[in-house]
Order: structure tokens, then sequence, then C-alpha cells
């Protein structure tokens, strides 16, 4: 695995990147799924980032809610009419009492959904070595393309350094060219 | 001066590479308060719960009063961070770290006393639902059963709410350190790359979950307070109850972080970024809760007192002009007479100001608790089963390793996380893109630009 990448002072010249690079994967021969963006926050407003606002977590965390919700129900009945306790005629599964157990699993569920969607969604953990650069964190911003095509590694080189990049490297021997 | 991203890396991530050696001394001072409590527990577990001050009627004192004011102080962080987090709050960006770590290191301590308290601690799985030979299965009619719901699943919420903003941090330290730390953070930061998918996740999970843990918190004190309101014991049996633990809760809470943000800013070298500002809005918010607190206060003794049942009054009088009647004012004195004053004047709202409001604070609604806990239980309705309670050492020890607990798990934590989210930080800088600005100038005209700047912080 290889890549090409640029680093950007400000989110307005990877975003002139990110454009020029879309523009010309037809020509280049690059997938778009290959164009990576790496940041040290979160840009909100820029198309680079926007590629990704469509997710189902809501829905999702709603679903792991309800499915708490069912187990809760289920626990608390189960074991009230499994191991019924003398009540003196009041009723045994008690409906009021459960409802507590009942709203604190439905709490956990979609907690424990949510957290799930987002190590899923997000592809965390991996270990893998992946495309990155030190400089990132003191607030550059990385543009690159994963496994670009030989033939068009002096196209792409130009492409990212007309954007405006203070530098453009190759990962992962990452000499400055 | 408006700080570079680099000049704030080096100021938040210094604490985790080098440390002072009053950070040290603090360590040594909390570390043996814990020891002393680690010595006094294996010397109860040996000798029995007897070594502790309870007695017949009044079995729940010092350690309850314990639990409920440690799980009090939990709600300082989650709850008020998701707060200000849903609220869009922009001064919340250097506290909510800091906030976030006393809601899960308070909830721990707070946790823990009950194992305690049943006096043989290696019987404590008794609580857990799961199928049992002995066909003990748990009573989900009782209140202990709800708090350990209630109490768990905050504690899942708020350690999650706690560490997901923590990963990004975690792989600039990666980054950074080099050798067996730069495994460790590596693999507690999950290899996080900084993604636009991954940050669009991790910002729409921290949403949901600041949405999920606000009624979880609300409920975990409300559960707290029908241990006592679902007992027949005079003055517990009130329906104010649950709201009224919940004030009390945040009131607390806040104070200690506010104690807390104190001591950091001084020990990390914080002053540029936890700022008198941030001091002054918490006061605001500890002066409503302290202003709510006295209304609770005053509704629930003024009920009692029209009401007018003798067991109820027996309690009653104990406290306003008896035997508890000194720590009864004193609560008063440090959770509305001293702190009102402080908070409502500009003047006095400073940090100074603020610090010696919540020190009054914190020590007054211990005292809330206590009042609430042990006068009840020494008047209860047959005037033969009356008694008294005296504290002893043991109870005294582990009372004060509770605090040193508090402290070291906070001082550990601040040397291997940054107590103040650098990612959040930053967004709190940024600028916002041409294209709002142009959008929001479409829509509110001259005045886009400003409104793209609130919208974007």
């Amino acid at each position: 695995m290889s890549a090409i990448y640029a680093l950007y002072p400000d989110p307005a010249s990877a975003q002139d990147a990110f454009d020029a690079l879309k523009r010309a994967r037809a020509d280049l021969g690059v997938d778009s799924s290959k164009i990576v963006v790496v940041t040290s926050e979160p840009f909100e407003g820029y198309d680079f980032s926007g590629d990704h606002a469509k997710s189902y977590m809501f829905p999702l965390a709603a679903l792991g809610g309800i499915v708490g919700g069912c187990l809760g129900y289920w626990l608390a009945s189960f074991t009230q009419t499994s191991y019924p306790l003398v009540t003196g005629a009041m009723p045994i599964v008690t409906s009021w009492t459960n409802g507590i157990i009942i709203y604190e699993l439905t709490m956990l569920g979609a907690i424990v959904t949510t957290l799930i969607t987002l190590l899923i969604t997000a592809g965390l953990p991996n270990f893998k070595p992946k495309l990155s650069d030190p400089e990132i964190w003191n607030g550059k911003i990385l543009v690159g393309v994963m496994d670009p095509p030989q033939a068009a590694r002096g196209e792409l080189s130009a492409k990212l350094r007309g954007a405006g990049a203070i530098a453009v490297k190759d990962w992962p021997a990452s000499e400055p060219t | 001066m408006k700080k570079s991203e680099e000049q704030i890396q080096e100021d938040l991530l210094r604490p985790l590479f080098e440390a002072s050696p009053a950070y040290w001394i603090a360590v040594a001072l909390a570390g043996s308060l814990v020891l002393a409590g680690v010595c006094t527990l294996l010397y109860q577990f040996y000798t029995g719960i007897g070594v502790w001050g309870l007695n017949s009627p009044v079995f729940w004192a010092f350690d309850i009063t314990n639990f409920v004011f440690w799980i009090g102080i939990s709600h300082a962080g989650t709850l008020i961070s998701a707060i200000l987090r849903l609220a869009n709050a922009t001064w919340r960006r250097p506290v909510t770290r800091c906030a976030e770590a006393i809601t899960v290191f308070a909830l721990s301590i707070g946790a823990i006393i009950p194992v305690f308290h049943i006096g043989r601690p290696w019987l404590a799985y008794y609580m857990l639902p799961y199928p049992s030979e002995r066909g003990i299965w748990p009573n989900f009619r009782s209140p202990l059963a709800w708090d350990f719901f209630a109490i768990n699943t905050y504690l899942i919420g708020s350690i999650s709410f706690l560490f997901l903003p923590m990963i990004p941090d975690f792989a600039m330290v990666r980054d950074r350190a080099k050798g067996l730390r730069r495994k460790l953070y590596g693999l507690v930061s999950l290899g996080w790359q900084g993604t636009p998918r991954q940050w669009h996740r991790l910002e729409t999970a921290m949403h949901i979950m600041a949405i999920a843990i606000i009624p979880v918190a609300v409920s975990v004190h409300t559960i707290v307070s029908w241990d006592f309101a679902m007992t027949p014991v005079p003055m517990w049996r009130s329906t104010i109850f649950g709201p009224y633990f919940v004030v009390g809760a945040i009131f607390s809470g806040i104070a200690a972080l506010i104690l807390a943000m104190a001591l950091l800013r001084k020990t990390l070298h914080l002053e540029e970024y936890l700022q008198p500002l941030h001091f002054s809005n918490l006061g605001k918010l500890l002066l409503t809760f302290s202003l709510l607190w006295f209304y609770f206060t005053f509704a629930e003794r003024l009920t009692t007192w029209y009401g007018n049942s003798e067991p109820e009054m027996a309690v009653f009088w104990s406290t306003v002009r008896g035997q508890f009647a000194p720590l009864f004012w004193t609560m008063v004195t440090f959770n509305f007479i001293i702190p009102v004053p402080i908070l409502a004047i500009k003047r006095l709202r400073t940090i100074a100001g603020t610090v010696v409001a919540s020190s009054c604070i914190v020590a007054g609604m211990w005292l809330e608790r206590f009042l609430i806990i042990v006068p009840s239980l020494s008047r209860k309705y047959l005037p033969y089963a009356w008694g008294s309670y005296r504290p002893t050492w043991v109870e005294m020890t582990l009372m004060a390793s509770g605090f040193g607990l508090m402290a070291l798990l906070y001082l550990v934590f601040s040397k291997l996380v940054p107590m103040i989210a650098i990612w959040e930080l930053k967004v709190g800088m940024q600028e916002a893109p041409a294209s709002l600005v142009r959008e929001a100038s479409a829509v509110h005209g001259a005045g886009g630009e400003s409104a793209v700047t609130d919208l974007s912080s």
C-alpha cells in the first residue's frame, strides 16, 4: 500500500486540492474512494468532510433502546414469575417498579448500540499502518491519494502542489519532493 | 494574544511528559490517605462491621451519607457537560473533560461504598441478575436493585462519554511519544486516523450520548432518593425527594467541578485555558442551584411543619433546634447564606470567590446528606426505638480515604490524559467556511458573518 499526499495550511486550500483531485480522477484513473483527507479536528461546512454526513446512528440507537427495553421487561417479569415472592395478594409482576428496570435498560441499550455503531462505522479499532503525518497535529490538513497509478504520480503531485500545498510527500517513505 | 495550534498542543501535553515536585507531593499525600483506607478496610473485614458506629435504629450513617454524597458529586461532569454540549455553549470546551472525569471517579467511589456496607463484600455478587442454583434472584421491587441498574448504566454511559472524545487526543500523544508510551497510546487510540468519516461518526456518537446521558443522570439520583422515599421512616416518605436530590446533586457537582478546575489551573499551569470567564459562568449556574436548593429545602420543611405529624415533628425539631441544630444551621449557612452574596455580586464572582463558595457548598451538601439520613433514623415512629449515633475512627478514616482516592485518581488521570480536549479547543478557534458565510449573508443580510460564527461555535 502506498500513497502520494500533500499538507495544506488551511481548510480552504485543502478543499481546492480535494476539488482538483475529484475533477481529474477520470483522466488520471483514480477512484474517488482512494482520495483521503486526514485532519486533527473536524471541519464542518467543507465538501471534503461532507461526503460522510449521512449515517444511521440515530435510528440504530433508538432500535438499541427498544431492544434494551424489551430485554429489561423480559428479565424483570421472567424473574418474578419464575421465582415468585410472597406478595400478600399484590401483583407478582409489578409494572410500576419494572418500569424502572425497563427504563434503565432502554437507555443502556441505546448507549451500547451507539458505541458499537461508532466503532464499526469508524473502522475502529484498526492497528494497521495508515496514511498520516505528524504535521497534521500542528493544524495542517493532509490530502492524498492511496495506491496512485504509477503513470499519474507526476500529474497528481502537480495538482496537489497547484492547490497551495506546503509539502508533497510519498507514503510510506515520506521524503519531501 | 491568540495561541497557535502548536502552542496549545505544547501547553496541554506538557503535564503528560513532565511533573513538578508539587505534583508528586500531592500524589504522596493522596496515596497515603488511600493506604490508610485500605488498612482500615482490611481491619474491618477481619473484625466485622461492628467496628462502625451503626446500631439499632441507626443502621445507615456515615457510609450511606458518603454514598449519596459521591453519587451527587458525580452529577458534576457528564450531566453538565452533556447539557452544555447540546446547548452549544462555546465556553464549555476547556471545562468538559475536567467535569466528565469527576463523574467517572466519583461514581466509582460512590458505587463501591454499598459493597463494603454489606459487611461481607465477597458476597456482593448476590446483587447480579444471573440464574442461581440457590434460587435467589434480585428483587426488582427493591430500590437497592434499581440502584444497581441505574448506577451501572450511568457508569457505562459516563465512561463512554469520557473516553470517546479522548481517542483523537490519545492519537496525538501516540504520534509524539516514543517507546512503550507510544505503544500504550497507540493501543488506547484504537488506531485513530482522523478521516472526515471518523470525525463525523465521533461527533454524532457524542451527540447521541449527550441526549441519552441526561435522563440517565436524572434517574440515578432520583433512584438514590427513592432508597429513602420508599421507606416508612419519618421525613423520608416524601414525593419531593426525587427532584430535591437531583437539584442537590447538580449543586454539589458544580461546586466540586469549580474546585477541581481551580486545582488543575494552578498545578498544571492552565491559567490561559481555564479563565475567569469559566469560573464566572459556572458561578452563575451555582447561584441558580443555590436558590433552587433553598427553595426545595424550604418546601420540604414547610410541608412537614404544616402537617404537624408527631413523628415527623420529632425529627424536624431535632434538626432545627435540637441535637442536630448546629449541623443544620451550618448547612444552611454553607449552602445558601455564604454562597449567594458571593455568587450574586459580579465583583465577588472571581476565581477566589467561586472557590470559597464551592468549598462551603461541598461541605454543606455533605452535611445535608448526613442530616437526611441520621436524624430520621434516630427518631423513628415508636419512641422506644429512638437512638443516637456517633461515628467511629474507622468510618472517619474511610471517609477521608474516599476524598484521598478521588484526589489520587484525578492526579493520575491528569498525568495520562490532556485535561482539556485539545481537538475541541481547536474547533472553537476555527473560522467559518466562506460557503457558510455566503449562505448566512443571503439569509441574514450584512450580519451573516456573526450568525455563522454563532452557528459554527
